[in-house]
């Protein structure tokens, strides 16, 4: 997708050429443990650590977006601790009901305050969630953008220079392509 | 509605081709997968299931190549599942663009796998796949491209797929795939009781109009069909479409399907 932005992305797990990033997308499929044990078996952790500091923006992606956080429920791994708060696990009990865990499929994103990342994406854009825990940003300023899945939950982060989405641009097709438009042009 | 119910397309991979069948036999040609794939990826389906039934049989899916190829133009989410025996084939289906692999057969044959995979990839990153032979009173689990029976109810299939981490259950009445004459609402509400993850109904869809009756009625959180997205009519003359979304928000709201009674 970054490519049809006419972006040129280079996918790496090596800190050298990760270091070098003018800008870093963090993805990640799977638990949070496991996550973190490969950013950390690929010397990666603290190389984010540093381009975090140094103003580089970053964007994490699904579970990509729960590294940045201090902690999860999901497992026992420190996190990467560049936002702080914690990952819990969706509730079942919502107002609404019990809704099923995990959240999959299309939502919608209200947002709590302007950025540049969801510049021009309007509350009809729907993104595609996969997930079963959520982030839970201690400072309400990092809060950028909610969404629902029987209760509300905090879906898109801003600190600074790292943000981080719950769902997966890359695969909500012409809303996606305009967040990641955003963030290749923008910063 | 706060999470959209999904409408999705499911289709099949022969020997490199897409295809579609009738109660699991007498595939007919589709088309190419990228062509169809890119056509449905315009429409910006919900979601998209492709499913190899040669590899489901054969035990050796088709090269990751070629399934990464299907998936380079598409941007929205996609499911791979046929002939997946290991970790490290799993692990290829993710890292060739797909968000989910669809287990079957594994679950019987090698549930330690699926279990690994649910713990490494995530919950919502497996889905089972459950394929029911038979009606009311008869219904059996089969694997193996409708060759082996399980000796387990679908209802206790599913329990032990979520046992084993799946993070969602496709569901398809083998005998309605392909024919259009609506879904089996008993069997996709009993899977949905069973479970609290995620049911998707597959198999029978034969109108718009039927997509939603699995959600309203059935407790389904999604729904599959093939024939009704690659096919004009029951002649099977193909036609890739899928309803506009403004017709997906009326059809799944309550109030106005009154109308709509299940076919049996």
């Amino acid at each position: 997708m970054c490519r049809r932005l006419g972006d040129t992305p280079v996918v790496s797990g090596d800190p050298g050429t990760v270091a070098s990033a003018d800008k870093l997308l963090l993805p990640g499929v799977g638990a949070f443990d496991a996550g973190m044990a490969s950013l950390h078996g690929s010397g990666l952790v603290e190389v984010l650590r540093l381009l975090a500091n140094e103003g580089v923006p970053i964007l994490g992606i699904c579970l990509g977006m729960q590294l940045l956080f201090d902690s999860s429920e999901e497992g026992v791994a420190a996190g990467l601790g560049l936002i702080p708060g914690v990952v819990r696990r969706l509730p079942v009990d919502s107002p609404v009901g019990p809704v099923r865990i995990p959240h999959m499929g299309w939502s919608r994103l209200e947002h709590c305050r302007p950025h540049g990342l969801t510049e021009g994406i309007g509350e009809e854009a729907r993104f595609y969630f996969v997930h079963s825990y959520v982030v839970v940003p201690y400072d309400d300023g990092d809060i950028m953008g909610v969404s629902t899945h029987g209760s509300r939950f905090v879906s898109a982060v801003a600190r600074e220079n790292v943000l981080g989405v719950q769902f997966h641009p890359e695969k909500s097709h012409r809303y996606g392509k305009a967040l990641l438009g955003n963030f290749l042009r923008g910063f | 509605m706060q999470v959209e119910p999904r409408v999705i397309p499911v289709l099949l991979i022969a020997d490199g081709r897409f295809v579609k069948t009738r109660r699991f036999s007498d595939p007919v040609y589709v088309g190419d997968p990228v062509n169809v794939l890119s056509i449905f990826n315009e429409f910006v389906v919900d979601e998209i299931i492709t499913l190899d039934i040669v590899a489901a049989k054969s035990r050796v899916p088709q090269s990751f190549d070629l399934l990464q190829h299907y998936a380079e133009e598409c941007f929205i989410p996609l499911a791979y599942g046929g002939g997946l025996t290991s970790m490290e084939q799993i692990g290829e289906v993710f890292r060739s663009g797909y968000e989910k692999v669809v287990v079957n057969s594994l679950l019987a044959d090698r549930p330690g796998i699926v279990e690994s995979a649910a713990s490494l990839y995530g919950s919502q990153a497996v889905v089972a796949s459950i394929d029911v032979r038979g009606g009311r009173d008869a219904r059996k689990v089969v694997i193996h491209g409708n060759g082996d029976v399980v000796a387990d109810s679908p209802a206790g299939w599913a329990r032990r797929a979520v046992d084993l981490g799946v993070g969602e259950i496709l569901v398809t009445s083998v005998d309605r795939e392909g024919t259009g004459i609506g879904f089996d609402l008993e069997l996709v509400a009993e899977v949905a009781e069973a479970v609290d993850v995620p049911v998707i109904a597959h198999g029978g869809a034969g109108q718009r109009t039927e997509l939603a009756l699995p959600v309203l009625e059935s407790g389904a959180s999604a729904v599959a069909a093939g024939s009704l997205f690659v096919f004009q009519s029951q002649e099977r003359g193909v036609l890739i479409n899928y309803p506009p979304r403004s017709q997906i928000e009326r059809l799944f709201r309550p109030t106005d399907r009154a109308h709509v009674e299940p076919r049996e």
